[in-house]
């Protein structure tokens, strides 16, 4: 038996690995290395209801361990990504989580309605937490009364399981997933990018076109370690962690802040093998700490009596 | 196909002022599609930094799957490859992208190949190339200084070279652009500055015009949407092309640069 399947809220995983959110497109690029079957879900990149440009390059900096990026949520629109991207993945034997974004309320309830019907859909991932669009995004991220009035509306309409990704950029994590929670959300994926920004040593101007961005990769994951552990304390609902991962070693750690899953980022563009080789590393790494399941380091930073029941497939 | 692979270092030399030879045996090397491509260098092992350079491939040859590549020691991650000696490996992801089509000159015809400081390596493959098939090559390439000229015999030997330096410490002092006026020929490769491609790009709107573009990438694959320009019929809309995938290398009117 493997020692990987998950179950969460509308996913049947058979590993607890994914790429997240706009760091692999719509699978197209990475499927070129390896089959996508291979993965327990995809993230697909953000989408909002009209197709978006984005902003300005220079568009990355990088910094030590990690990345800024200020992409801008572009992406080719919702009826393109169900005409064309979410039938192309539906080639391969994974569940979809669809990344849902927008500038007004409205915007994210029309994503949310439509891309939930498509049948490789399982589960939708609410962006509220964007740093690097003007509207939307982090706005509805980082008032508690707004995300939970977000996160019914979203449920209202949505014909799978709705997790909603959680904003670093707060002063109090877990009173923003008490009230998504509270607001009928099924999961957490944390966390997004950190806002950061990096001047360029000759003219002293920020070097992204967009001045600031979401700063990712090795850098943030204490952040996350830490709101993990913190948020799976004070919620029942299931947290696929995310934020700077990028080996089997790194996984297990936030399994013990209390992920029941991950996303790996930034880690696929130094190695767009990363997700399959954690996969492939992950049985004998937990056979060597003595676990015969996965779930079973779910919350172990802090549930020392016992299992979780959510998510034992 | 795209492959990620541990290469042999064979050598590495500095050729000019910052700017440094660097060779590498690979099995990617088969896969090399076009002159113009690039390789995804991972320079080092650890975190910083952390994301890999996209560097031009200035020449190959698939019998001996070897690869050669020219460029300049510039940040961080630039002077840790230039540190490295041969014999260590390097982890290279390649050959990427689209490079610049030579079955668009025709054997007779002759080529205006034009390089701006370090976007002249990857124009000396295409002169071979285009040598190779029977296309006459005239080479314009333009430096800032005359410390920082390279590779002026190779292209010579290739065929007519000329060289300008900005400050005319070397060859003819100014810009390409400025040797070019006077020069015949049927169609143009280019790799360099914006402000070069720009000012290439509007000059010789009646010419068939290749350009290389550069931009800074996150994945090299397609993937991160770091590297997109918007194209040149919607420079208002939503449409793009990505610079690593879909280019480097442009049609001119392709893209808005």
């Amino acid at each position: 038996m493997s020692r990987l399947t998950i179950e969460l809220p509308g996913l049947n995983l058979k590993n607890p690995i994914m790429p997240a959110s706009g760091c692999f497109g719509f699978g197209r690029e990475y499927s070129q290395f390896y089959d996508l079957s291979e993965l327990g879900a995809i993230m697909i990149k953000a989408t909002t209801v009209e197709p978006r440009f984005g902003n300005p390059t220079p568009r990355v900096a990088e910094t030590s361990a990690g990345m800024l990026n200020a992409i801008g949520l572009q992406n080719p629109g919702l009826v393109k990504v169900m005409e064309e991207e979410l039938p192309w993945l539906s080639r391969y034997d994974v569940p979809i989580i669809a990344n849902v974004a927008g500038s007004l309320e409205e915007d994210y309830v029309d994503v949310a309605r439509k891309i939930s019907k498509a049948a490789n859909v399982h589960a939708l991932e609410l962006n509220i937490s964007c740093p690097n669009v003007k509207t939307g995004g982090i706005a509805f991220g980082t008032i508690p009364e707004i995300a939970k009035q977000l996160t019914r509306k979203v449920k209202e309409v949505s014909e799978v399981p709705v997790y909603v990704k959680l904003s670093p950029n707060v002063t109090n994590i877990v009173e923003m997933a008490r009230a998504v929670e509270a607001g009928g959300a099924d999961g957490l994926t944390m966390i997004n990018t950190l806002v950061g920004m990096r001047l360029d040593l000759k003219t002293g101007n920020p070097i992204l076109a967009n001045r600031t961005g979401g700063l990712s990769g090795p850098a943030i994951k204490p952040v996350a370690i830490r709101m993990i552990y913190e948020v799976s304390q004070a919620v029942s609902i299931p947290i696929i962690g995310i934020g700077g991962i990028e080996s089997a070693a790194d996984v297990i750690e936030f399994f013990y802040a209390g992920a029941s899953a991950v996303a790996v980022g930034t880690a696929n563009f130094v190695d767009p093998f990363v997700c399959p080789t954690i996969i492939q590393e992950l049985p004998e790494l937990l056979e060597k700490l003595g676990f015969e399941h996965i779930s079973e380091c779910t919350g172990r930073s802090w549930n020392k009596n016992g299992q979780l029941t959510y998510h034992r497939a | 196909m795209i492959q990620k692979e541990l290469c042999k270092i064979i050598s590495q030399k500095e050729l000019a002022l910052d700017i440094y030879e660097l060779t590498i045996k690979g099995e990617f090397v088969s896969q090399i599609s076009a002159p113009g491509q690039f390789v995804h260098i991972r320079v080092s092992n650890g975190w910083d930094p952390l994301l890999r350079r996209p560097i031009s491939i200035s020449s190959y040859t698939k019998e001996q799957k070897s690869l050669t590549m020219i460029y300049r020691k510039d940040g961080k991650g630039t002077s840790m490859l230039s540190q490295l000696r041969p014999g260590m490996e390097l982890d290279i992801l390649g050959p990427l992208g689209n490079g610049f089509p030579i079955d668009e000159v025709s054997i007779g015809e002759t080529a205006l190949l034009v390089g701006g400081g370090i976007g002249v390596p990857p124009l000396y493959e295409l002169s071979n190339q285009l040598i190779k098939k029977g296309v006459k090559v005239i080479h314009v390439l333009g430096f800032q200084t005359e410390a920082a000229v390279f590779y002026e015999e190779q292209f010579k030997n290739n065929g007519e070279t000329y060289v300008t330096t900005v400050d005319g410490s070397y060859g003819k002092k100014g810009f390409v652009t400025d040797v070019m006026k006077d020069l015949q020929f049927d169609c143009i490769y280019t790799c360099g500055p914006t402000p070069m491609l720009r000012a290439i790009e509007q000059g010789y709107s009646d010419k068939k015009v290749f350009l290389s573009l550069e931009e800074r990438m996150g994945c090299g694959v397609g993937a991160c949407f770091a590297c997109v320009c918007k194209r040149k019929d919607d420079p208002n809309g939503a449409s793009y092309k990505k610079v690593c995938s879909d280019g480097p290398v442009f049609r001119a009117g392709e893209v808005l640069i």
